[in-house]
């Protein structure tokens, strides 16, 4: 490829942050930070603490599905023994992959944590010793697609949990908590819907639809699929969020802090 | 007694101009611009006031401040009106067309700041040596149509196969997502990288339902996908609204992983073609 002149370089100072961006561009990158600190926070301490994760009919969704021996018997599912921590841990390692490497949040903490860059055009650690997504680690952001194919079982364990939650006594009932954990899967649902990775693997790698098998079925995924990815930052911060209040919520009816209203 | 102009607008029998008094337009006030005046080697934000009025866009004050303070002030542009891409510089910072900015978007409490594109050579004052984006363009591998599919050499396509595609069509060569990219612009990368504006290209042909160039190997190796790390500020600035990173670059991202990255799609891939 053709080499270059050097850039520009008119700005008096090329250290970090500098700009001639006169408007409060730091403010999305600083919302960001506290944003993801908060909820990756309070997502760890919530797996680690492994008990009041149940108040039935309802199970925190991140220990859902709830694997180990530990589990309470009405979600409990395979019993692993030999685990003797938190069940949230054995299947935490699949949510933080497709989180980690899913495209938004890739632009999300390169700018707020790694500064890179912390804005549009303001000024970062400059230097050719830049390799973005060509090396390790951050080559690792093609595996997104395989934490994908772990998230969707997830997905499905989580409506199963859902239907659950209206389930009292045998029958059909709703608590504020049925509608916490059906909040919760719709957003989360429209977070996996959107997804980049899905929404090349069910029609984007098709260039001629009308050349292939299923054209009308491979366009419409390809559709639905973008319709959700528009809004793909939309969905990814409202189930972060709501995912933590969901837990929140379930902890403390099984503290007891919550009495968890019964609606039908 | 009034006239209609050729404006629509309604002028005065007897007018202050008539009288050989200045015409003051509705809305019309001074404001202040520190434009860039100078050569790579040598250079200065100069301090213009001019006077300026309602519905004006920074090229307007430009030209003005050109026409009556600084005759070789140079400045690129052409169509004025967004489409043809050549004045392309940064206000107050942020990557845009100066034809498309309107002087009711600029802050007015502090002079508006006009630079040229860091990241391309300065020639003199607004205007950047954009010739590199030429020689990118020239080595993406060109658009190849499969055989017709009719004797008399037509093809037949839905108009859904081509929407994306010719989202990227849109493309006016304005620069600015190369302007922006930090790629670019903060690391240097102008022997590794092609850019978004050529990523853009490549998708182009790349997701027509007619082509069957395989661009997988070329995007990774000299196209340098794997520079891109996703910051969006290419859609951001792109004032043809192609949404750059969701529509091109990843979408061609999914086709390197496809090819490098993911073994069990292969091997999947590899038993249906079997």
């Amino acid at each position: 490829m053709a080499s270059s002149s050097p850039p520009l370089e008119v700005l008096p100072s090329t250290r970090l942050g500098a700009t001639q961006r006169i408007d409060h561009w730091w403010l999305a990158p600083f919302a960001v930070a506290v944003g993801l600190a908060l909820c990756g926070g309070y997502a760890t301490w919530a797996i680690f603490q492994g008990q009041n994760y149940f108040a039935e009919p309802y199970l925190s969704p991140f220990y859902s599905p709830c694997l180990s021996a530990e589990c309470p018997a009405e979600v409990r599912l395979l019993g692993i023994t030999w685990w003797p921590f938190s069940p949230a841990i054995l299947i935490m390692g699949a949510i933080l992959g497709f989180r980690g490497t899913c495209y938004y949040y890739r632009k999300a903490y390169y700018r707020a944590y790694f500064m890179d860059p912390p804005a549009c055009a303001v000024e970062e650690h400059r230097g050719s010793r830049y390799r973005g997504e060509t090396a390790f680690p951050w080559i690792l952001q093609n595996l997104h697609r395989y934490f994908l194919y772990l998230s969707i079982p997830i997905l499905a364990f989580l409506w199963y949990d859902t239907l659950l939650a209206f389930r009292f006594d045998g029958g059909f009932g709703i608590g504020v908590g049925s509608v916490v954990l059906l909040t919760n899967v719709v957003l989360l649902s429209g977070y996996l819907f959107g997804c980049h990775s899905l929404r090349h693997l069910v029609g984007g790698r098709t260039d001629c639809y009308s050349c292939s098998r299923f054209p009308e079925a491979r366009h419409g995924a390809w559709r639905i699929s973008s319709i959700f990815n528009r809004h793909h930052m939309f969905w990814a911060w409202t189930s972060l969020v709501f995912v933590c209040l969901t837990d929140l919520y379930v902890r403390l009816v099984a503290m007891g802090v919550l009495s968890d209203p019964r609606l039908i | 007694m009034s006239t209609v102009d050729a404006t629509g607008g309604v002028a005065a029998k007897s007018s202050p101009a008539a009288e050989g008094h200045p015409v003051a337009t509705p809305g019309q006030r001074e404001r202040s611009f520190r434009i860039w005046r100078g050569t790579a080697e040598k250079g200065e934000f100069v301090e213009y006031t001019t006077e300026v009025s309602e519905g004006m866009v920074v090229l307007d004050a430009v030209h003005q401040i050109q026409a009556e303070q600084a005759g070789d002030l140079a400045v690129r542009w052409n169509c004025k009106a967004g489409k043809c891409g050549s004045c392309s510089a940064e206000i107050n910072g942020k990557p845009r067309l100066m034809c498309m900015t309107r002087l009711s978007e600029v802050p007015d409490d502090q002079p508006a700041t006009i630079a040229p594109m860091r990241a391309f050579p300065l020639v003199r004052d607004l205007v950047t040596d954009v010739s590199w984006n030429y020689e990118v363009n020239r080595r993406i591998p060109a658009f190849q149509p499969r055989k017709p599919d009719f004797e008399d050499g037509t093809w037949r396509m839905h108009q859904f196969e081509v929407d994306r595609p010719q989202e990227m069509r849109k493309c006016i060569e304005c620069f600015l997502c190369q302007d922006v990219c930090h790629v670019l612009r903060s690391h240097g990368k102008y022997d590794g990288f092609i850019g978004p504006a050529f990523l853009v290209r490549a998708a182009a042909y790349e997701l027509h339902p007619l082509d069957t160039a395989d661009r997988a190997t070329y995007l990774k190796d000299e196209g340098g996908i794997g520079y891109c790390n996703i910051t969006k500020c290419c859609t951001e600035v792109c004032p043809e609204d192609i949404t750059i990173t969701d529509n091109a670059i990843i979408p061609l991202k999914e086709r390197v992983v496809d090819r490098y990255y993911d073994p069990i799609g292969k091997l999947v891939q590899l038993i249906k073609r079997k």
